[in-house]
């Protein structure tokens, strides 16, 4: 009886709590299936769909999209779309590289200064993303055409053509990339060099670690995963980009996020459109997989990544 | 030493049978230290080291002792190569190794945080600094064999540091700083971190440890219980100067000067308004010491140690007689601590339990106070 009764009690107990669990989970929940799941799943069942007169997705379901997206079209196959895959799984690595190597100093000197001073320099950093992104690339329109200081500059040490510009070019993007994601890695480089615990460091050297082998045995593995989540917060973004490639990166420097809006806007091509977002989304996975391997790896099984 | 480079891992933990093979593996060369004029100031007004002058016998367990501040701990840093001196020179056997960076000193540190690699298993952690002075893959596993056969770390090895409790992780620590065989090894209050029972065990087990490698340990402790109980000797350092430095009898029984004295956890020390011949007065009244055991020049105060106190028996002619009222009475089982009221002053007395009958608060005793246990303790 007392056994049963009790068995009751906690029942109930649980009962509220899933009850109130399920109150305050369940409109966020709602939002991200109604405007997260369902779009997705939408946009899927586009890209196998075929394309109509108008770029409107249509039946029959097919896999053109897919087969246009791999470069077949109606005059054969053509390397276009690979290209712009690989410009900007390119643009994305070499941008991040950059990033890390700009951030990883800045973010060690502002833990180096004085603590008065380091939100004004964390603010420093992270002020020119408060303007919108346009503006900005237009910004550095202006400093690269042609006939500007750096464009002449750039010319008459003949690292580009006469009269040609920085701008339009992969440079162009490539900078505009790291001028827009610097702050998204310099933060959590700090917060990471912030918490460093030096007895660590202090430990290398102690046992026979040379300054080198310090820094890399002691102090990089206790960033690794600022870095790493740095990494994400750069590098997702950057392979989707849109704005910088279209704005600084002209005819010859579209990315795969440009590929995919022409398709929904000027081409008029929703189901190569759809398709273009899943490869995008599959290359995303990917590279996040890979990373929480080489995190696990190097943080001694411990998970950095996510 | 003996065995060739490559020894599979199962026989190298074979071969590290016993304890003795494991010493006469490793014949220690131990060596001593030598600071000269040691100074070091940080910022503009934070004297941490105002010249010492010491000398650390070779395999000697060498313990620093002394409040939070007092440099013990710069000293130490100092002696690791992690912090620079302003002036003065250090010798380790005799080289002068001031101005060599840490990681080319054979000196090895157990820190007070452990300072364990978080990434890094145990086997890792322990074979890191033989990994850094570039020895073989086989050499390390043989050796990371050897010591944890020689702590006692057992299966500890595979385990990753964060699934160590801390007893574990200061013994890894410890062993970490052991498997280099360093010249000297430092440990900076490696135990302070443990509970009661498992710092007495350590400390034990440390000092034997150092008596069977027979290592130079320069030990920094703020505990004088644990310096005493470890030691072979102490320097008590106060304001960055070394106040004394003795065995753990000649610090506690005859401490040079009141701050050691109070620091050896002395409660009983009067001070001295005059002297003539063997008596001295002080508050208490006059007391008569034996002038043989005193040093000269030591004037201010007189120590009285709690425990040569006698309650309540036959006094000698010879000896010196108080008479107090208990005002407060501690019972510690193996002893009882008595809180006396003698002329207005307090002075305390500690007597064995061996089954005596008990002063209770408020009874007269006279008290014995032999002359040959009184000091006087300078300023």
């Amino acid at each position: 009886m007392a056994e049963s009764s009790r068995l009751a009690a906690r029942n109930r107990g649980v009962v509220s709590e899933t009850r109130h669990l399920l109150f305050s989970v369940a409109p966020g929940a709602a939002w991200i299936f109604a405007f997260l799941v369902l779009p997705s799943l939408y946009l899927m069942s586009v890209a196998f769909m075929s394309n109509g007169p108008y770029g409107l997705p249509q039946m029959p379901l097919s896999l053109d999209a897919f087969k246009q997206l791999a470069g077949f079209g109606f005059l054969g196959w053509s390397p276009g779309n690979l290209y712009t895959l690989v410009r900007s799984l390119w643009q994305t690595i070499v941008s991040t590289l950059l990033v890390v190597v700009i951030a990883y100093p800045v973010a060690y000197y502002i833990t180096t200064c004085r603590e008065r001073w380091r939100p004004l320099l964390l603010l420093l950093v992270v002020v020119p993303s408060w303007t919108n992104q346009v503006i900005r690339a237009f910004g550095w329109m202006n400093l690269l055409a042609p006939g500007t200081p750096l464009s002449d500059l750039a010319d008459a040490l003949g690292l580009i053509g006469p009269h040609m510009g920085l701008y339009p070019s992969n440079f162009a993007v490539t900078l505009g990339l790291v001028y827009n994601f610097l702050p998204f890695m310099v933060l959590p480089l700090y917060a990471a060099f912030e918490k460093l615990d030096k007895a660590l460091v202090q430990a290398a050297q102690d046992l026979y670690a040379s300054p080198t082998r310090a820094f890399w045995h002691a102090v990089f593995p206790q960033t690794l995963p600022g870095l790493l989540a740095g990494t994400v917060l750069v590098a997702i973004p950057a392979f989707g980009m849109y704005v910088i490639p279209e704005l600084l990166g002209g005819g010859k420097g579209m990315m795969l996020g440009n590929l995919v809006a022409n398709q929904f806007a000027a081409s008029s091509n929703w189901p190569l459109g759809a398709a273009g977002a899943i490869l995008m989304l599959i290359a995303t996975f990917v590279g996040l997989f890979a990373m929480r391997r080489v995190g696990r790896r190097l943080g001694g099984g411990e998970e950095v990544v996510i | 030493m003996n065995n060739p480079t490559a020894v599979p891992a199962a026989a190298a933990r074979e071969s590290a049978g016993s304890h003795d093979e494991v010493r006469e593996k490793a014949p220690r060369k131990a060596s001593s230290i030598e600071l000269k004029g040691m100074r070091k100031r940080f910022g503009k007004d934070t004297v941490a080291l105002d010249g010492v002058d010491l000398t650390i016998e070779a395999g000697e367990f060498f313990t620093l002792l002394g409040p939070s501040g007092c440099g013990k701990t710069t000293l130490l840093r100092i002696l690791a190569g992690l912090e620079e001196p302003d002036d003065g020179s250090l010798l380790i056997g005799g080289t002068d190794i001031t101005d060599i960076p840490p990681h080319r000193r054979s000196v090895n540190t157990v820190f007070q945080s452990y300072a364990l690699f978080p990434h890094l298993s145990v086997r890792d952690n322990l074979a890191f600094g033989l990994r850094m002075r570039g020895e073989s893959v086989a050499e390390r596993e043989r050796k990371v064999a050897e010591v944890a056969e020689f702590i006692h770390l057992g299966p500890l090895v595979e385990r990753r540091v964060d699934q160590l409790s801390g007893g574990q992780r200061q013994r890894i620590a410890l062993a970490r700083a052991l498997i280099c065989e360093p010249d000297v090894l430092l440990l900076d209050e490696p135990l302070s971190a443990l509970d009661a029972g498992l710092r007495g065990q350590l400390q034990v087990e440390l000092q034997r440890i150092q008596k069977r490698l027979s290592m130079t340990f320069v030990f920094v402790t703020h505990d004088q219980d644990e310096a005493m109980v470890m030691s072979d000797r102490i320097a008590v350092l106060d304001g960055g100067i070394i106040q004394q430095v003795g065995t753990p009898s000649e610090v506690y029984e005859h401490p040079t000067n009141a701050f050691v004295a109070r620091f050896m956890g002395h409660d009983n020390l009067f001070a001295i308004h005059g002297s003539q011949d063997d008596w001295v007065d002080t508050e208490l009244g006059r007391l008569r010491l034996d002038m043989s055991e005193q040093r000269p020049d030591q004037d201010g105060w007189l120590l009285i140690r709690p425990e040569t106190l006698e309650l309540d028996v036959e006094i000698p002619a010879d000896s010196n007689r108080l008479e107090g009222v208990v005002k407060e009475r501690l019972y510690r089982g193996s002893r009882v601590e008595y809180r006396l009221d003698v002329n207005g002053q307090t002075l305390m007395a500690v007597a064995s339990n061996l089954g005596q009958r008990l002063h209770g608060v408020g009874d007269r005793v006279t008290i014995g106070v032999c002359p040959e246990d009184l000091v006087r303790v300078a300023n």
